[in-house]
C-alpha cells in the first residue's frame, strides 16, 4: 500500500504509523460531559467503506495526515495534512451521527 | 537412451547429458529436464509415499500443481524439503531424496498404515487427541504418549538443522505493465504493451517462456508454436523497456497493485555465479497487471485413482512434447471432455499405443472421434474407470458402462491393459491472484469452472485465465490486454498471428467423481497430498461439517503444500452433491497468498541476524574501559554494574549503592529521553499534557511531572526544566521516549493545532551525569566554575549554568536516589571529557561509578516508580501520586481518570515488601495470603521490582497489591512457582528509606 504524503510524496505503508480513527471528535478540554468523553475514547463506528483515519509519517516528515481509506478495498480516496482539519472533520462527524443511530436501532 | 525417450523434439538438449543423484543412486538426464521428467525417462514411476497411508505415488502433473512427487533437495548439510520434482531443473551434482518412507520408497514400513485405513479418516486428529471418552483410560493422559509416534508416521519431508549460508536478496521494481504468465496470451500482451512504449515486466514460473506453446503441437504464423514463442521471447529480451523474469512465480497480489514474486535465480545451477543470490524476492508495483496465468487440468476422482501411472492428460502430453518422455507404452485415456483426445493423438504420434479412450459422455463430437481414429484408439463412450490394477505401478484398469446423468452403472465391465492412464476432468482457470486481489470468483455452468471476478484493482485478464482455452483466443486476448494495460489509442485492426490448432472443445460433462459401484476398487482420492478421499468428504458431510471452510479444516482438504491446486473443485463438487446443491451454492474458498510455497530465505533476504542499531551513550567507551558490564535496555546499552574481580552482581551493586548513601557516586543518565518543548504556548501545552501545573514554574527551576493517557491511566513521568520563558526541556523514561514524543506530536497536530509550540527530540544532543550522595556538592565545587552551588543559588529542583573544564554545563539539582544529587548536562560531544573531570574531582571523596542495578536499588529504597510500575494498567492513585493531579485545570485523561473502576479501593496499589526469610524476592512473583506453597491461587498482586537494600540490610521489593496502603504491616507470601520460591513477606510503605526526604533536600 502506498500513502501519498502531502510533504514527501507516495511512500510505502511501512513508513507510517496508524494513529487512530478520525471519525470522532474530542470534547472541548473543559467539557465535563462524561458520556461524550466515553464515546470519544471507546466508541467507534466500524465503517464498511470510506473511513477517515489519522496516520503519522513517523519514518519521514513526522506530520500527521488525514487519510480517507476504504475498509473494503483499502483504496485511498484522499490524503491531506491533519492540521487544520479539525473543523472539517467535526462537520463530517455531525453528518454521520444519524446514520449511526439507525444502525443501533436495527440491532 | 532409455526406452521411454521419444525419438526427438522437446526443449531438452539431447547432446548434453546431466548426472544427478536420487535416493543415493546416480541417474542421467538431459539438460532441460526436470527431475520429474528425467526420472520418468529412467523408468521410475514410484516417486513418493503418501501423507497418511504411505501409499505408493507417482507423478500426477508436470508443473507446480504436482501433489505427489515431493522430494528433499540436499545442498551439503542443508535440507530443503517438499519441493515438487516437476519444479526442479536437473543439473550436474543435484542430490535429491524421496520423503516419508522408511527404509526406502520401494519397501516402506509405514505402508502398514493402510491396514488401519478407517482409523485415519477425516477428523482423525480431532477425534484421537481428545483421548478416550469412555472406558478405563478415560481422562488419562496415556493417549498423549502415543501422539509423537502417530505424528511421526504422518508427514512430509524432514527439515534440517544446518544453517543455509547461501545468499538471498530482495528487489523492488516499478513498471507500467506486469504480465504474469508467458504463454501465448502473456507473450502477446507483453509484446503489445512494449510496442506502445510501456515499461513491461514479464514473469513466468517455467524456465522457458511459451507455456502451452511448448507442447501443444500447434502452429503459429506457419511455424511450430514453440518456435514462435522462442522467437517472440527473444525479441522481447532485446527490447529495452522489457524485463523478462523466467523462473519467477508471482505469488501474492496485494493492495495498490503491489505484487510479490519469487525468482529462483540459481536453483538450476550447481553453485550460484559470483554475486548471484539463490532466490530473489521481488516486490513489484505495477500501474497495470495482465493476468495470463492459464488453466489447470483437473483429475477425476475414481477408485484406485492414486496408483502410480495415473496422471493428468495435459501432463502426459507435456512430458511427451516438452521433455521427450513417454509416460507409458500402452496408454489409456479417461475423460469427460474433448481436450484429452488431442493428448491421445500427441502421445500416439510420439510412439505410445493408445489402448482405449474411456469417455463418460454417451456421444463424442466428430472432431474427437476423428482424433481417436487418427490415434488408432478404441473409444468407450458412456463408460467410467471403476478400478485400477497393479502394485506400485499401473498394469490395467476396469471400465464399466456408466450414465453420468444418473450416476448408475451398467453391467458391462471391460478390463483394459495399460501402464499409464491419463485423466482429464476439465479445466480450472488459475484465478488465484485475481481472487487475492478482489472478491469471490464466479461459477460458469457451461465451462464447469470458476472464472475470475470483476477486477477491484487494475488488472486485465487474458487467455485460459478467462476461460478462453484456444490459442487463437489467447493471442487475441493478449493483444487486447496489452493494449488496455499500456493505455492510449487502440490499433484499429490488430494483425494477430494465425494459429493452426485442433478444434477441440474442452467444455466438460459435469463428472467429478465416479463412486465405486460395489464398494470395491479401492480408495478414491480427492486430495492426493493430504490423503483425503471422497468418503472423507462425505463423512465430513454426515458429521455436519457442511461449509466449505469447515470441510477444509476438518478433512484438511486443500491444506497441503499444493493448497489444493488439483483437489479444490472436485472436493467442492462432492460436497455439493452430498448436500444436494449446486457447486456455486456450496461456495469456494478465497485464495490467499502465497500461490506456491515461498522460501523463507527469500522473504528474510538480508534481514537476519542482529539488525538493531546500537545506541551508545557518549560515555560508553569509558564504561567499557572501566569494567562495566553493559546491559541492553531497548536499543541503548547501559552499565549494569562496574564489577570488581570476584564480585557477584549483587555484591557489586550493593557496594555501589552503599557508596552513594555514604559518600558519592556517579551514574550516566544520557539515555533519558529529552524533548525540547518551545514556543509561546509551551507552558500552556505542558499544563494540558501533564497532570500538574507547569505554567507556574519559574525560569531556572525543574518540576517532576506525570502524564496520563486519554483513558486516564498513567503514561509516563519525568522532570521538565524551564530554561526560559518559552523554552522547556522535558525528560522522559529511557524506554518511553519515542512513545511520549509521538503522543505529544499527535496532540499538537490534531487536537490543539492552534497552540504555537514546536517539539524537538534532543535525546542525542545532551550527555548527562548524575552525581549523587552526601558529598556530591563537594565534588561539583571542586570542578565547576562560573556559578555558586549553595542551597540559596541551587536549591532542590533549581537549575544553574556553569562550566566544567572549559565546557558549558547545565546543572539541575534533582534526585532519583534520595540523596543530595545533581544532574550535569553538557553537549554530547563533551560527555566523556566532563564525566572524566567529575570522576577526577570525586577521587578525594572516593567517588564510585554506579550502574543500573545500583540505580534500581536506590530508587526502590525510595519508592520511586519507573516503567515497571507505570505499566499501562496503573493510575496515578494506584501509585499514590494523587498529589500531582491538579484540580485547577483540565489535562489529558482528567475526565476519564475518575471513573468508578479506576478509583476503586480494591485496585492493586503500590506497596513495599520486606522479605521475612532473608531470601531474595523475584520480579513478577505473585503475592498470596495463604501460607500454602502448593496452592497457586488467590493472587492479591505482583512484585514489580526487587533488590537487596544496603540501607536496610534486607531483601525488599516494590509491588502492586490490592487495597495497597490498607495492608501496611500485614503479612503475606510471595509465590513464584516458576523459580520454585515461596516465602513470607511483610507489606510496608513503599517509602523504605528517608520518607521525609531530608537527605535530598538538605
Amino acid at each position: 500500500m502506498l500513502i501519498n504524503c502531502p510533504y514527501c510524496g507516495p511512500r510505502d505503508l511501512s513508513e507510517f504509523t496508524y494513529r487512530g480513527d478520525a471519525n470522532r471528535t474530542r470534547p472541548a478540554d473543559t467539557s465535563t460531559d462524561q458520556a461524550a468523553w466515553n464515546a470519544y475514547v471507546y466508541e467507534r463506528v466500524n465503517t464498511a467503506g470510506d473511513h477517515p483515519e489519522y496516520w503519522q509519517h513517523s519514518g519521514g516528515c513526522r506530520s500527521h495526515i488525514l487519510v480517507m481509506r476504504s475498509t473494503l478495498t483499502h483504496e485511498i480516496a484522499s490524503v491531506s495534512l491533519a492540521r487544520g482539519q479539525k473543523k472539517a472533520s467535526a462537520r463530517r462527524q455531525q453528518k454521520k451521527r444519524p446514520a449511526r443511530r439507525r444502525q443501533e436501532d436495527r440491532t | 537412451m532409455s526406452a521411454r525417450r521419444t525419438a526427438g523434439g522437446g526443449r531438452i538438449d539431447r547432446t548434453r547429458s546431466v548426472r544427478f543423484h536420487f535416493d543415493g543412486k546416480a541417474y542421467t538426464g538431459f539438460a532441460g529436464d526436470t527431475l520429474a521428467s528425467a526420472l520418468l525417462a529412467c523408468g521410475l514411476t514410484l516417486l513418493g509415499r503418501s501423507f497418511k497411508y504411505h501409499r505408493p505415488r507417482g507423478l500426477v502433473s508436470a508443473g507446480f500443481d504436482e501433489p505427489n512427487a515431493l522430494v528433499t533437495i540436499l545442498r551439503g548439510d542443508v535440507r530443503e524439503a517438499n519441493i515438487p520434482a516437476t519444479m526442479i531443473e536437473i543439473h550436474d551434482g543435484l542430490v535429491a531424496e524421496s520423503q516419508n518412507r522408511f527404509p526406502s520408497l520401494d519397501y516402506d514400513l509405514g505402508a502398514i498404515n493402510q491396514l488401519a485405513g478407517p482409523l485415519f479418516s477425516a477428523g482423525f486428529y480431532y477425534k484421537t487427541f481428545m483421548g478416550p471418552a469412555i472406558g478405563p483410560l478415560k481422562g488419562t493422559r496415556l493417549w498423549m504418549l502415543c501422539e509423537p509416534f502417530i505424528r511421526r508416521a504422518a508427514g512430509l519431508g524432514r527439515a534440517g538443522y544446518a544453517t543455509d549460508r547461501v545468499r538471498y536478496e530482495r528487489m523492488n521494481a516499478f513498471c507500467d505493465v506486469l504480465v504474469v504468465g508467458a504463454g501465448p496470451a502473456g507473450l502477446m500482451a507483453a509484446k503489445t504493451a512494449a510496442a506502445k512504449g510501456a515499461r513491461v515486466i514479464l514473469a513466468e514460473t517455467d524456465p522457458v517462456l511459451g507455456g502451452s506453446a511448448n507442447w501443444s503441437n500447434e502452429t503459429i504464423d506457419g511455424e511450430d508454436a514453440s518456435q514462435w514463442a522462442a522467437r517472440t521471447a527473444e525479441a522481447l529480451a532485446e527490447t529495452d523497456n522489457v524485463r523478462l523474469l523466467p523462473r519467477t512465480t508471482v505469488w501474492g497480489y496485494y493492495d495498490g497493485n503491489t505484487l510479490a514474486a519469487l525468482e529462483r535465480v540459481a536453483d538450476h545451477k550447481r553453485v550460484p555465479e559470483n554475486g548471484e543470490p539463490r532466490h530473489r524476492h521481488w516486490t513489484i508495483r505495477a500501474r497495470h497487471v495482465v493476468l495470463a496465468t492459464g488453466a489447470l487440468e483437473r483429475p477425476i476422482v475414481f477408485p484406485g485413482n492414486d496408483r502410480p501411472g495415473v496422471m493428468l492428460a495435459s501432463a502426459a502430453a507435456r512430458y511427451a512434447g516438452e521433455f521427450g518422455v513417454l509416460p507409458g507404452a500402452r496408454v489409456a485415456i479417461f475423460t469427460n471432455n474433448d481436450s484429452a483426445y488431442a493428448a491421445a493423438r500427441a502421445l500416439q504420434r510420439q510412439g505410445a499405443a493408445i489402448s482405449a479412450i474411456i469417455d463418460t459422455r454417451p456421444n463424442v463430437s466428430e472432431t474427437a472421434a476423428g482424433l481417436a481414429n487418427e490415434a488408432d484408439a478404441e473409444v468407450l463412450t458412456a463408460h467410467a474407470v471403476v478400478a485400477t490394477k497393479g502394485g506400485r505401478s499401473l498394469s490395467g484398469l476396469l471400465a464399466r458402462t456408466f450414465d453420468y446423468q444418473t450416476g448408475r452403472f451398467g453391467e458391462a465391465v471391460r478390463e483394459i491393459q495399460a501402464d499409464c492412464l491419463v485423466v482429464s476432468g476439465g479445466w480450472s482457470p488459475v484465478i488465484h491472484l485475481a481472487s487475492q486481489a478482489g472478491t469471490a470468483p464466479i461459477w460458469d455452468d457451461a465451462l464447469q469452472a470458476f472464472l475470475p471476478p470483476e477486477p477491484t484493482q487494475k488488472w486485465t485478464g487474458a487467455g485460459a485465465f478467462l476461460g478462453h482455452f484456444s490459442t487463437a483466443e489467447a493471442l487475441a486476448d493478449g493483444h487486447a490486454a496489452g493494449q488496455a494495460a499500456a493505455g492510449g489509442a487502440k490499433a484499429r485492426k490488430p494483425a494477430l498471428p494465425k494459429v493452426e490448432s485442433l478444434p477441440v472443445d474442452p467444455t466438460p460433462a459435469p463428472v467429478y467423481e465416479v463412486a465405486s459401484p460395489d464398494g470395491k476398487g479401492g480408495k478414491a482420492f480427492v486430495d492426493f497430498q493430504n490423503d483425503v478421499t471422497a468418503d472423507d468428504v462425505r463423512l465430513a458431510h454426515r458429521e455436519g461439517f457442511l461449509s466449505v471452510e469447515h470441510l477444509k479444516r476438518y478433512t484438511t482438504l486443500g491444506m497441503a503444500t499444493d493448497q489444493g491446486k488439483t483437489s479444490n473443485i472436485p472436493g467442492l463438487a462432492i460436497m455439493a452433491e452430498a448436500r444436494g446443491i449446486s457447486i456455486p451454492e456450496a461456495g469456494t474458498t478465497r485464495f490467499r497468498p502465497p500461490f506456491t510455497p515461498v522460501s523463507l530465505g527469500a522473504l528474510a533476504a538480508e534481514r537476519y541476524g542482529e539488525l538493531k542499531p546500537d545506541r551508545l551513550s557518549p560515555m560508553h567507551d569509558w564504561h567499557v574501559e572501566n569494567g562495566a558490564t553493559m546491559y541492553s535496555a531497548g536499543l541503548w546499552y547501559r552499565p549494569q554494574i562496574y564489577g570488581k574481580a570476584g564480585e557477584t552482581v549483587e555484591q557489586a551493586y550493593v557496594r555501589e549503592a552503599a557508596a552513594v548513601r555514604r559518600s558519592v557516586g556517579i551514574v550516566d543518565v544520557s539515555t533519558l529521553g529529552k524533548i525540547a518543548v518551545q514556543g509561546p504556548d509551551a507552558a500552556a501545552f505542558l499544563d494540558r499534557v501533564y497532570t500538574n501545573m507547569f505554567s507556574t514554574l519559574p525560569v531556572g527551576k525543574a518540576r517532576y511531572g506525570l502524564m496520563l493517557r486519554e483513558d486516564g491511566l498513567a503514561l509516563d513521568d519525568g522532570t521538565t526544566w524551564r530554561l526560559g520563558e518559552n523554552d522547556f526541556l522535558m525528560t522522559t523514561t529511557t524506554a518511553n521516549a519515542g512513545n511520549v514524543m509521538q503522543h505529544l506530536e499527535y496532540f499538537l497536530d490534531i487536537v490543539w493545532p492552534d497552540l504555537k509550540v514546536t517539539l524537538t527530540s534532543v535525546t542525542d544532543e545532551w550527555a548527562g551525569a548524575a552525581v549523587a550522595g552526601p558529598k556530591s556538592r563537594d565534588v561539583l565545587a571542586a570542578c565547576v566554575s562560573g556559578t555558586a552551588l549553595d542551597n540559596e543559588t541551587l536549591p532542590f529542583m533549581g537549575i544553574v549554568h556553569g562550566e566544567i573544564a572549559g565546557v558549558a554545563v547545565m546543572i539541575c539539582r534533582l534526585s532519583f536516589s534520595g540523596e543530595r544529587a545533581y544532574e550535569v548536562y553538557c553537549r554530547a560531544g563533551f560527555g566523556r571529557h566532563v564525566w572524566e573531570t567529575l570522576i577526577e574531582a570525586g577521587k578525594p571523596f572516593d567517588i564510585v561509578p554506579y550502574g543500573l542495578e545500583a540505580l534500581g536499588a536506590l530508587r526502590i529504597e525510595k519508592g520511586h516508580v519507573t516503567g515497571a510500575e507505570i505499566d499501562g494498567r496503573t493510575t496515578a492513585r494506584d501509585l499514590y501520586l494523587d498529589w500531582m493531579l491538579s484540580k485547577k485545570k483540565p489535562f489529558i485523561g482528567s475526565m476519564m481518570m475518575d471513573r468508578e473502576g479506576l478509583v476503586s479501593e480494591e485496585r492493586a496499589r503500590l506497596v513495599g515488601l520486606v522479605s521475612l526469610d532473608n531470601q531474595p524476592l523475584g520480579g513478577g512473583a505473585h503475592i498470596v495470603e495463604h501460607n500454602d506453597p502448593h496452592a497457586i491461587r488467590d493472587s492479591i498482586g505482583h512484585v514489580t521490582a526487587v533488590c537487596y537494600s544496603p540501607a536496610l540490610g534486607k531483601y525488599i521489593a516494590l509491588a502492586l497489591v490490592r487495597r495497597g496502603k490498607a495492608r501496611h504491616g500485614s503479612r503475606a507470601y510471595i509465590s513464584d512457582p516458576l523459580r520454585r520460591r515461596f516465602g513470607p513477606v511483610e507489606i510496608v510503605s513503599h517509602h523504605f528509606f528517608d520518607p521525609e526526604g531530608s537527605r535530598m533536600h538538605g
